[in-house]
């Protein structure tokens, strides 16, 4: 990469964190725990609006992975989520009413908070929806892989995002406060993804699965990105670029060997194909506040409207870390 | 009677350490404690004093020990000296660190060293025979000097010793001394070890040595051989290291292993891993006179630098995404694409699977949909049938297919009708056997019922299409298997050519093929193609068709299907 790129991209990472540093003004804070972080503590950031039914089993999946505390951006919720997270003893929480799709679809807010408190720990950026998956998650806790990397000298890592979908229409089981989604939404797509590098930033380009399956058979080119890094070791000098797909600088997007060898990767199981989605994607339609013009969200209402099944026959019901591994979704890489 | 003294290094997780220096106590081994200079004072005196009550625990002063330099040979010296000094009953000295593990009692490790007497147990090879070294320095590792330091200052580091080859600077290596090199943890005896620290030549080698990359992997692995009147070159701590050179790490999970694979200490243990001291450290357990025998864990970890330096072939992911030729195979396994064949033979698809037990699709590149094999809508691995999805990145689609089925042998049809993309591709992977009747094509326009000026403008096109795409079958970038025919060589003998490609999937010629596709009925096909000749199109990749008589009433026998034998 020539100089001049380079320099260009350094003045973009610096216009990321400026706008972060002025977009906490956005933030109003409801419960700061955050004297309770220690110096090795792992640390996870996300934002919501409305999530308060996913809550409980999100808390309960992470803490027992082994996160220290919890900051979160509470867009505006109206459900009582935003209180029962304040009650936590773990977790930290902001509001803020200003618009998701002006601060970047949250990113700002969370490079924020990243910038302020995440300076030197591991952190975990994931959505309410998403449940982080990585080799040896079954036996290993999350600071096991963290002091693998450190000792590695590696401070990215890789987390694919896969759609899961229950079997029939997906609004016919209800999803109940604190159940596991996985139990509902237990199936997905094992082998019909597409990978493009992105050349400006370095990292994978990963489109595929129920969404282009089902949604973007027109223009698949606008089938939403699955390629994300949620778990860095971050600095205060880093900043997100695109949701989690992408981070500058852009040598933390190099979770792929080029070489013909496999580092090691794990899977955001994603869980947004329950019966929460269908009065979700109305209500997000007209909010008009994401990604696209909300492209994805009109598909989804477009296509949930007769209630699509995402299922079909050569889908693949989840087991474990181990089956993704051996259809080649995840990878041990040199961790055994 | 065999006694073992314990040096310990110390630099982390310092109550694991603790917990391990007792167990070494409880087995009346006197310990001698060396803790990093790095470590800090406070942590050190509260280290210091949780051990206070076990009287055979000393500590030797501290040096800094950074990674690949000499102060870890050092503080190793300094200690095995005060050991020998000052435990005069010991037999042999065990080179331990704070993360190693004992997995067996101390009892056992006694015996089996009883039953071996005078035997060094140090791992020694020389730097011509193995390819242990990771970054490039084996032999210069002792032909060059190293003053900086690797962890910190990698450029400094890196341009000195492009420097040193540069200027071909080369060190003299002490005479009497062969470089071997080999894991740092060793058991010796006291005649050996003493030997070594005793050695008139000492601050010769001592002074070498400061300055040789990594000294702690080659000190003792090479004075060893001056003294030693038995090398048993293998460490009786079981030590893994990765392709970074940096040792693999045990967890809970491992416990099976470790407790099968018989070895008497294990390195290096994830501090949080639980379970893993509880159980060793905790049973007292049964005297066995196992020999070590790490195989099951060695081909783990092995698989493990593997995966990591070679991958799977064929798979692209989120962590894998060769560079071009990187690959180590562009696609998983192999496939077939038969160019020609469905339009040549009425049942074609049918045939070959039963002929071949593969799984045959129709033509997975048509502009409408992916033909799947039985007409599904999805295939393996969920990939769609959509046209717009295939040809969105079309490369990954078949490198997908493939990748989803393996086990079953795909095949599919392939023609100038189909998106073309995918023709480099193909043409360029060994796992590709392609198979190709050129011209054949013009079977279907020949059948049709279409105007004659639009055939002849469809021809031209697809002639076009096809010369194409055999050139890059034909040049000198393909690395597929390739075999192409033209309609009128293949038509003269059918059953031969069907034979050889069938005998390739299947991978055996046992038998000869006792059922033919059927062939569609080409009278006329010759006159057809006289046509578009008389038209100005020159139809050449059928090869020399005959011409057929001129057309005549006379009635004509059906053509029986081709029966071999």
């Amino acid at each position: 990469m020539g100089l001049w790129r380079s320099y260009r991209l350094r003045i973009q990472r610096r216009r990321w964190l400026v706008r972060a540093v002025r977009k906490r003004r956005d933030l109003k804070v409801v419960a700061d725990r955050t004297s309770q972080i220690r110096g090795r503590d792992i640390l996870l950031v996300a934002t919501m609006r409305n999530e308060d039914v996913r809550l409980p089993f999100f808390l309960k999946y992470y803490r027992d992975l082994g996160v220290n505390h919890f900051l979160i951006i509470d867009n505006d919720s109206d459900d009582g989520g935003r209180e029962y997270l304040a009650d936590q003893p773990d977790v930290s929480v902001w509001r803020t009413g200003k618009s998701y799709k002006r601060s970047r679809f949250g990113i700002d807010w969370v490079n924020w908070l990243l910038m302020r408190y995440a300076h030197g720990h591991w952190v975990l950026t994931v959505d309410p929806d998403e449940l982080f998956v990585y080799p040896f998650c079954d036996t290993r806790p999350l600071r096991a892989l963290t002091d693998w990397l450190d000792a590695s000298s590696i401070k990215s890592f890789s987390a694919m995002l896969l759609d899961m979908y229950p079997k029939g229409p997906i609004s016919a089981i209800p999803y109940r406060r604190g159940d596991d989604p996985l139990e509902i939404a237990n199936w997905f797509d094992s082998g019909n993804y597409t990978i493009q590098r992105n050349p400006a930033f370095g990292n994978l380009w990963i489109q595929g699965g129920p969404r282009a399956r089902e949604f973007f058979q027109d223009n698949p080119e606008r089938s939403p990105a699955l390629n994300k890094v949620p778990l860095v070791k971050w600095n205060r000098r880093y900043a997100y670029v695109s949701s989690t797909h992408m981070l500058l600088p852009r040598g933390l997007n190099l979770v792929y060997d080029e070489w013909g060898g496999e580092k090691a990767s794990g899977i955001l199981l994603h869980t947004k194909f329950l019966d929460t989605l269908t009065v979700k994607a109305h209500e997000e339609l007209l909010r008009k506040q994401h990604y696209a013009a909300s492209h994805e969200y009109k598909a989804y209402v477009a296509g949930l409207q007769d209630d699509t099944d995402l299922w079909c026959k050569w889908s693949e019901k989840y087991i474990n870390w181990r089956q993704l591994e051996i259809l080649g979704l995840m990878s041990k890489g040199n961790w055994a | 009677m065999t006694r073992v003294g314990v040096v310990m290094l110390v630099h982390t997780a310092l109550h694991r350490a603790e917990q391990v220096i007792r167990h070494w106590v409880a087995g009346d081994c006197p310990v001698l404690v060396h803790v990093d200079a790095n470590v800090k004072s406070e942590e050190f005196d509260r280290f210091k004093s949780s051990v206070s009550d076990l009287p055979t625990v000393q500590f030797s002063p501290r040096h800094r020990c950074e990674w690949g330099t000499w102060g870890i040979v050092a503080a190793t010296q300094e200690a095995s000296e005060i050991m020998l000094r000052d435990n005069p009953d010991v037999t042999h000295v065990y080179l331990a660190s704070g993360s190693c593990l004992p997995l067996r009692s101390v009892d056992e490790l006694h015996d089996y060293l009883a039953g071996r007497p005078r035997v060094d147990f140090i791992e020694s090879a020389t730097t011509a025979d193995v390819p242990w070294t990771v970054g490039g320095l084996d032999e210069e590792r002792f032909t060059m000097r190293f003053p900086f330091s690797w962890k910190k200052n990698r450029r400094l580091f890196d341009g000195y010793v492009s420097l040193q080859r540069k200027l071909k600077l080369r060190r003299k290596i002490p005479e009497g001394i062969v470089p071997h090199m080999g894991s740092q943890w060793w058991c010796l005896t006291r005649q050996t070890l003493s030997a070594i620290l005793q050695d008139p030549d000492r601050a010769t080698y001592d002074r070498y040595f400061k300055r040789v990359w990594i000294p702690d992997e080659s000190y003792f692995q090479t004075l060893v051989r001056l003294y030693s009147p038995k090398v048993e070159s293998r460490s009786l701590t079981l030590s893994k290291f990765d392709f970074q050179g940096k040792p693999h790490i045990f967890y809970d999970d491992h416990l099976q292993l470790l407790r099968r694979s018989d070895c008497f200490v294990a390195r290096k243990i994830w501090p949080h891993a639980n379970r893993l001291y509880d159980t060793f450290l905790g049973k007292s357990g049964t005297i066995k006179a196992a020999e070590p025998n790490p195989g099951k864990i060695d081909r783990i970890f092995a698989r493990a630098v593997d995966r990591r330096t070679r991958g799977r072939p064929g798979l692209y992911m989120q962590s894998r995404f060769p560079n071009e030729d990187w690959e180590n195979g562009v696609t998983c396994a192999p496939y077939s694409i038969f160019e020609g064949f469905s339009e040549l033979f009425e049942d074609f698809d049918e045939w070959l699977s039963k002929a071949t037990g593969a799984r045959v699709h129709g033509h997975l590149f048509a502009p409408e949909r992916a033909e799947f094999a039985g007409g599904q809508s999805t295939f393996v691995g969920a990939l769609s049938d959509c046209a717009a999805l295939r040809d969105y990145n079309s490369r990954s689609f078949i490198r997908s297919l493939v990748w989803n089925t393996r086990g079953e042998r795909q095949c599919f049809q392939f023609g100038p009708h189909d998106n073309q993309t995918i023709s480099w591709d193909i043409a360029k992977d060994p796992n590709a056997q392609i198979s190709v009747i050129s011209g054949a094509w013009a079977v279907p326009l020949y059948q049709s019922n279409r105007n004659f000026a639009d055939l002849r403008d469809e021809a031209a096109r697809l002639q076009k299409i096809e010369a194409e795409h055999l050139d890059a079958l034909r040049s000198i970038y393909s690395k597929a298997r390739i075999r192409i025919w033209t309609l009128a060589e293949f038509i003269e003998s059918p059953m031969e050519a069907l034979q050889t490609v069938v005998d390739e999937i299947t991978g055996k010629s046992v038998r000869g093929l006792t059922e033919a596709p059927r062939m569609v009925d080409l009278a006329g096909f010759g006159q057809f193609l006289q046509n578009l000749k008389n038209q100005g199109m020159h139809p050449y990749l059928m090869g020399d068709f005959p011409v057929d008589p001129v057309p005549t009433n006379e009635q004509r026998n059906t053509r029986k299907p081709y029966l071999v034998r």
